[in-house]
C-alpha cells in the first residue's frame, strides 16, 4: 500500500519512461488480484457452507426413512409418542407440529400484515416527518429486541392475561400468535417503508394532477404499484415466524395437539426439537426424527424465498 | 521490510516465549495439570460448575469447562470421547445406542423430585393411586378427591426428559403420563416452577432443591419428601446423578482426581447439600440400573 502511494513521487527518467508506467501497474495488478482472490474465496466458503449444510440435514433427514426405523405413514400421521411402549409404537406422528407451525405463522401475518402495511403508509405518506423521527427508530429498535425477551415478556404478561380473561390455562395457540406478530412486525413495516419510498414522485404528481385525493392516491396507486414489495415483506416477516424457537417455546405450551383451538396449547416443529434434541442420544430414532423435522423446517424456509424470488421478480417486470 | 522482520521476530519471540511458559508449568512437581471438559445434563450443570469452581481452587493447573446440552448428548460424548465427562440423570443402560461398557459409572450426587402443586387447590397429599390417576386423566378436577372445583392443569416435560422418566418410573408405576389436551411441557425446572405457581389447579413434578413457598410438595402415601426419607428409600423418587468417564484411560488421572473429589465428605454435605441436592455418601440403599434395592 506505501509503495503504491509513493509512486508518483518517484523520479521518472525518461528512457524507461514506459517501463515506469507499465510497473506500478503490475503492482496493481497484483493488488487487484489480491482483492479478486479474497472475495473468491469469501464467496466460495459461503456456497460451501450453504451446500455443505444443505447436504447434512437432508441426508441426516432422510435417514430414518431409508433405514426404515420410521416409515413416512408413520412420520405423517398425528399420533406422537416417540418412547410409547403401545403396541404399533413407538410413535413418530409429526403432523400436528407441522400444522402447528404453519398455523402461529399464517395467523400472526394475518395480524401484522395489515398493521405493518399500515404503519408503512403512515410513515412515508402521511406524516413523514414523524415517521422519521420517532418510528423509524421505535421500529429498529424493535428489530435488535432478542427473541428471549419477547419469549418472557409473553410468559409473565400475555400468558397471564389470556388466562384472566378467557379462564383457559393461558399457554395456547393465541399466545404465540400475539407475540410472534410483535416479531415480526418490524420486519414488515421495514420492507414496506423501503418499497413505498421507492415509488417515483413523479407518480403521485401525476395522481394529484388528475384530481385524485390522498387516501384515493395511497390506496390505487401506491400500494398496488409496491404489491409485490409488500408482500416480500410479509413472507419475510412469515420466513422469521415459522423458524422462531425459543419465544413460541415459552408460550404455547408445547402439547402435541392439533392446532385448531385458538385457546388449546400446542406444538410447532422448532419447539420440539429444541425441547428433546439435548435429550435424545445422537442414532436413535427418536434423535433421527428431530432431524426430519429439520428437513422439513430448511424445505419450508427455501419455499418462501423462491416465492420471496418469485415475488420481487414479477415486480420487475411490471 | 523491516516491518515485516520485526513482526515475524516478534511473533517467533512470542510462541517460543509461550512454548517455555508451557512446559515450565507442566513440570510442577505432584501437581495436576490439563484441560477437563463436562458436558450434559442441564439439571447437573449448575452443581457440576460450582463443583468445578471448587476443584479448580484446590488445583490451579487444572482447568476444568462445564457444559449443558442433556443427558443424550452427555452419554454419547462420554461413549464417543468428545468429552472427559458426560453427565447423565440416567444409567447409560436406560438410553438406546449407549453402549454401557464403553463407558465407567461414577454416581456423583442423588436427586429427591416429587409432585408440587398449585398453592390454591387445598390438596397436601396424595396416594400414589390417585397420583397416578391424575397423570392418566382418570382424575380431572381437584374436588374429586377433596380439593377445590377446579380443572387439574398437567405441567409435564418432553417425553425424552430424565427428570420424566425417573417420574414415571418412582411415582407412576411405569404408567405412561397422560398426554395431549390441556397439559403444558416444559423443559427447565424454572419454568415448571413459575407455571404451577401461577396456573389455578396446575400439578407438576421438580427436584427437591427447586422447592420453596411458591408452590406445595405433596406428601405421597403419607411420606414426606425430605432427604432423610430419600436416604432409606421411604420416598421412592429419587435419581443418582452420574457421570460418565470413557473406558479408555485418556486423562484418567484428571478425571479420577475430579470425582474423588466430588465424593469426599466435605463436598457432598457442603457444595452438594447446600445447592439443595443429596449427598451420595449418605444414602442407605444402593440402586442398580434395573430398579433393585439392595440394603448397604
Amino acid at each position: 500500500m506505501e509503495q503504491v502511494t509513493n509512486l508518483p513521487n518517484k523520479k521518472l527518467e525518461e528512457t524507461s519512461l514506459a517501463e515506469e508506467l507499465r510497473s506500478p501497474a503490475k503492482k496493481l495488478i497484483r493488488i487487484e488480484q489480491r482483492g479478486r482472490i479474497y472475495t473468491l474465496l469469501s464467496a466460495w466458503i459461503l456456497i460451501i457452507t450453504l451446500f455443505s449444510l444443505l447436504f447434512f440435514i437432508t441426508s441426516k433427514g432422510i435417514m430414518p426413512f431409508i433405514h426404515g426405523e420410521i416409515t413416512l405413514q408413520n412420520f405423517f400421521s398425528t399420533h406422537w409418542g416417540p418412547t410409547s411402549a403401545e403396541p404399533g409404537g413407538p410413535f413418530f406422528g409429526s403432523i400436528n407440529f407441522i400444522l402447528g407451525s404453519l398455523m402461529v405463522t399464517l395467523l400472526s401475518a394475518l395480524i401484522s400484515a395489515p398493521l405493518g402495511i399500515g404503519a408503512a403508509i403512515f410513515m412515508t405518506e402521511i406524516s413523514p416527518k414523524f415517521g422519521r423521527k420517532i418510528l423509524q427508530p421505535a421500529i429498529e429498535i424493535l428489530v435488535g429486541i432478542p427473541s428471549v425477551v419477547y419469549g418472557f415478556i409473553g410468559l409473565t404478561l400475555i400468558v397471564p392475561f389470556i388466562r384472566n380473561t378467557t379462564g383457559s390455562i393461558g399457554f395456547s395457540l393465541l399466545a404465540g400468535v400475539i407475540v410472534l406478530s410483535v416479531m415480526i412486525l418490524p420486519t414488515i413495516v421495514s420492507m414496506s417503508v423501503d418499497t413505498i419510498q421507492s415509488i417515483p414522485q413523479s407518480l403521485r404528481e401525476g395522481s394529484y394532477a388528475l384530481g385524485a385525493t390522498r387516501w384515493q392516491t395511497i390506496s390505487r396507486l401506491l400500494v398496488r404499484t409496491s404489491l409485490p414489495g409488500l408482500m416480500t415483506g410479509v413472507i419475510l416477516g412469515m420466513a422469521r415466524a415459522f423458524g422462531e424457537a425459543l419465544a413460541v417455546q415459552m408460550v404455547i405450551g408445547n402439547s402435541p395437539n392439533l392446532p385448531f383451538q385458538l385457546m388449546k396449547p400446542i406444538s410447532t416443529l422448532t419447539s420440539v426439537i429444541t425441547l428433546n434434541m439435548g435429550n435424545t442420544v445422537q442414532g436413535t430414532p427418536y434423535n433421527s426424527v428431530l432431524w426430519s423435522m429439520a428437513l422439513i423446517l430448511l424445505l419450508m424456509t427455501l419455499f418462501f424465498i423462491l416465492l420471496i424470488r418469485l415475488m420481487t421478480q414479477r415486480g420487475k417486470q411490471g | 521490510m523491516l516491518k515485516k522482520v520485526i513482526g515475524i521476530g516478534s511473533i517467533l519471540a512470542l510462541t517460543i516465549g509461550s512454548l517455555i511458559g508451557c512446559s515450565g508449568q507442566g513440570s510442577t512437581q505432584g501437581q495436576l495439570t490439563g484441560n477437563l471438559t463436562s458436558v450434559g445434563s442441564t439439571a447437573m450443570q449448575p452443581v457440576v460448575e460450582e463443583l468445578a469452581k471448587d476443584f479448580m481452587s484446590k488445583n490451579t493447573g487444572v482447568q476444568v469447562t462445564v457444559q449443558g446440552g442433556g443427558s443424550g448428548q452427555g452419554l454419547s460424548a462420554a461413549m464417543n470421547d468428545t468429552a472427559d465427562i458426560g453427565n447423565s440423570d440416567v444409567f447409560a443402560e436406560e438410553k438406546d445406542k449407549i453402549d454401557p461398557k464403553k463407558v465407567t459409572d461414577h454416581k456423583v450426587f442423588v436427586v429427591g423430585m416429587g409432585p408440587v402443586v398449585n398453592k390454591e387447590v387445598g390438596i397436601d397429599q396424595l396416594t400414589q393411586d390417585q397420583l397416578i390417576k391424575i397423570f392418566t386423566g382418570k382424575i380431572t378436577n381437584w374436588k374429586d378427591i377433596g380439593g377445590k372445583d377446579q380443572k387439574i392443569v398437567l405441567v409435564n416435560r418432553p417425553e425424552s426428559s430424565g427428570t420424566r422418566a425417573t417420574f414415571a418410573k418412582w411415582a407412576l408405576n411405569g404408567a405412561k403420563e397422560f398426554r395431549g389436551q390441556g397439559g403444558i411441557e416444559e423443559d427447565s425446572s424454572g419454568t415448571v416452577k413459575k407455571i404451577v405457581s401461577e396456573t389455578p389447579g396446575a400439578i407438576g413434578y421438580l427436584a427437591f432443591s427447586y422447592f420453596d413457598d411458591k408452590v406445595k410438595p405433596l406428601k405421597l402415601d403419607g411420606v414426606e419428601p425430605t432427604n432423610e426419607n430419600v436416604y432409606t428409600n421411604k420416598w421412592k423418587i429419587w435419581a443418582y446423578e452420574h457421570m460418565y468417564t470413557n473406558n479408555n484411560g485418556k486423562k484418567k488421572e484428571i478425571e479420577e482426581a475430579f470425582i474423588k473429589h466430588i465424593l469426599t465428605p466435605e463436598v457432598q454435605t457442603g457444595v452438594v447439600s447446600k445447592l439443595g441436592y443429596i449427598p451420595v455418601t449418605e444414602m442407605k440403599v444402593d440402586r442398580d440400573a434395573a430398579g433393585n434395592i439392595k440394603n448397604k
